[in-house]
């Protein structure tokens, strides 16, 4: 394993958690404004997955993509300045929190319909078949748009035409307030790849490594025209649904269960074994961290804040 | 010029702009070797070849999203929907998705696509293989809605629509395929997305309808013109972007307007057709405006229902007729 990539794994899963950290600050002080779905808990999910993928390899998102994006290499300025609605953003201000997209970077984007993305990465990656130039996609999903028509429609187009697309369902067991277990009769999702004749793997989504692997080999089998993978990570999102809701629906001995299995403490623990980090070199990590959020959150506040009659252009392309 | 089916001019189209772009793909249900529900596609196939003219399952979220994501990404696919009517299915990949994606984005994606669909009554179907839906995609901001009447126009509107860089709804009436006429041989035979047509001059009313209604609308105006009144029929060939320049300039000229379409009313094209005459022409008009659509019910099965329920050449003499306070005996 290449030490340079387990170090920059450990920082991308620390920059995620301490930007949704500042979000979750910032939104209670009132500078920002609007739903956030906070990664936080997940974050070897996105890591995992996406340090197995070239910058060019496409991704799509979900409600909660903060996570996904910044492992796919958006910076934490221009994101920052999109959250705060301004011209700087990704997006011109005009997707926020819950649309980030640049297609410099392969995020096609992240999507409010639940299910919604499926389809669309299974066409990037029938583009990339067509044109032959060996990008995959991943689709990043959760355990509840798994019951979406759009997952079982998308996976038998890509599993018919062996596309290089690789599905990501990240299970925190929890579809907004209900419990998957109440609405759905299948223990493993991953199972469900047997219907369509591809390979379907669950593995701990809290293990960053064993993130990588899997989605490494997936990638592989992808890009060789074997067609596309299900997997599912079973991990937990520490947090509610959204910011702006009461967590009434979870018992809190679960949450903390979940909480003791912090997908980077987990992390943290290997590299220090190791000795492929110090304790001063992650302390230096963290400060470094902080120092490019504190930029951010200045850039964000230094920026323009749209022309108002931005707001009627980039319905169509010329 | 040269004479053909409508359905014939649509293929002609679609595989010119495969032989020029290798971008262009096709995807839906029976495209491939069969050659679609109607025909429109017979001999793709065996030109282009499976990996452009794409067989799809019977999941129209799946591959109209799909389409979306390979817009996305470089391509240009033409998406098939084999009945309009089951569009519904992919309406949140084309509503929620292609319509957005452009602007929530800040204008970093752009998505050419097109997605065709078969659409229309008078063919015995009942109510899920007859209903006309474009007026529901011209409501949303970030859709192209185009709708031609011809074989002429089919061919440049497709091509025009294969070229667009933005999601283009592309309706065909099930009762034009079979149609003929002449049309242009320029191997760039293109004609602009959002210009109507006069199909017919004339001087007492402007009668503004689309699709297989203008047949009906020129068959109408053939018999009144007997009656001595002149009818000038606009085609409106696009419903999304509104030509309401061409529908302005006609009924200032002629001072009466009926807005005629095959489908219902409410909240319909011919409610928005109207509107725009209320706004921009209300001081030209002689009598008031009426509207001529389908009775608000299902397209029901049977020819003797079906026809009641949608409307005929013998409405429109009738409605024409009453407007322009000339005798209404049948």
């Amino acid at each position: 394993m290449d030490r340079d990539l387990e170090i920059k794994m450990y920082r991308d899963m620390l920059k995620i958690r301490l930007f949704e950290d500042k979000v979750n600050e910032l939104v209670r002080k009132g500078e920002l404004y609007g739903f956030y779905h906070l990664y936080t808990g997940q974050e070897a999910v996105a890591v995992g997955t996406c340090s197995a993928l070239n910058r060019d390899d496409y991704i799509t998102s979900t409600h909660r993509g903060h996570g996904h994006v910044i492992a796919k290499g958006l910076k934490l300025d221009r994101m920052m300045a999109e959250l705060m609605g301004k011209v700087t953003g990704y997006n011109k201000a005009k997707g926020g929190s819950m649309h980030l997209a640049s297609l410099e970077y392969g995020v096609l984007g992240a999507n409010g319909i639940v299910g919604a993305g499926i389809p669309i990465a299974t066409g990037a990656a029938l583009s990339s078949k067509l044109q032959g130039n060996k990008r995959v996609a991943v689709c990043f999903f959760g355990d509840a748009a798994s019951n979406q028509g759009s997952f079982h429609e998308a996976i038998n187009i890509a599993s018919a035409f062996n596309l290089p697309c690789i599905y990501m369902c990240e299970n925190n067991l929890y579809g907004v307030g209900t419990r998957q277990s109440r609405v759905r009769k299948v223990e493993n999702i991953a199972d469900r790849a047997a219907a369509y004749a591809i390979p379907g793997k669950t593995i701990d989504g809290n293990d960053v490594m064993e993130v990588y692997c899997c989605v490494k080999e997936a990638v592989e089998r992808a890009r060789e025209g074997k067609g596309p993978t299900l997997i599912e990570c079973r991990t937990y999102r520490w947090g509610t649904h959204h910011n702006a809701e009461n967590d009434t629906y979870r018992p809190p001995e679960e949450v903390m269960e979940w909480k003791k299995k912090c997908p980077i403490k987990k992390f943290e623990t290997v590299l220090l074994n190791e000795g492929i980090l110090s304790p001063d070199e992650i302390v230096n990590i963290e400060k470094e961290i902080v120092r490019e959020l504190d930029d951010a959150v200045e850039y964000g506040r230094n920026s323009k804040l749209p022309e108002i009659e931005s707001a009627l252009d980039d319905v169509l392309a010329e | 010029m040269s004479r053909m089916t409508f359905a014939k001019a649509l293929r002609d189209a679609m595989s010119e702009e495969m032989r020029k772009d290798d971008k262009v793909i096709l995807m839906g249900l029976d495209v491939g070797a069969y050659g679609n529900a109607f025909g429109v596609t017979k001999g793709m196939f065996e030109e282009f070849g499976g990996d452009r003219i794409l067989d799809m399952p019977i999941s129209e979220a799946g591959y109209v999203g799909a389409a979306v994501g390979a817009a996305a990404t470089g391509m240009r696919p033409i998406a098939e929907v084999q009945f309009a009517d089951w569009v519904t299915i992919a309406t949140d990949q084309i509503c929620n998705q292609a319509a957005n994606m452009r602007y929530m984005s800040g204008g970093a994606i752009k998505l050419p696509m097109v997605v065709r669909l078969a659409e229309g009554g008078y063919v015995q179907a009942a109510a899920q293989h007859s209903h006309m839906w474009e007026s529901w995609f011209a409501f949303v901001p970030g859709l192209k809605v185009v709708i031609p009447s011809t074989p002429a126009d089919a061919k440049g509107l497709l091509k025009a629509s294969i070229r667009d860089n933005n999601p283009v709804l592309f309706f065909e009436h099930k009762r034009l395929y079979d149609d003929k006429g002449e049309v242009p041989d320029e191997a760039d035979f293109v004609l602009p997305i959002g210009k109507a047509d006069i199909k017919k001059q004339g001087k007492d009313i402007s009668i503004i309808t689309y699709s297989y209604m203008v047949k009906k609308a020129l068959e109408a105006a053939k018999i009144l013109e007997k009656d001595g009144i002149s009818a000038e029929i606009v085609d409106l060939r696009t419903i999304k972007p509104l030509d309401s320049e061409t529908i302005v300039n006609s009924v200032k000229k002629t001072g009466r307007a009926l807005c005629f379409q095959e489908t219902w009313l409410t909240c319909s094209v011919m409610a928005e057709v109207a509107a725009v005459i209320a706004e921009q022409a209300m001081d030209y008009l002689v009598a008031p405006l009426k509207r001529l659509g389908a009775k608000e019910v299902p397209v029901p099965f049977s020819p003797d229902l079906e026809n009641y329920v949608l409307p005929q050449t013998e409405d429109v003499v009738r409605t024409v007729k009453a407007m322009l306070g000339k005798d209404t005996k049948r």
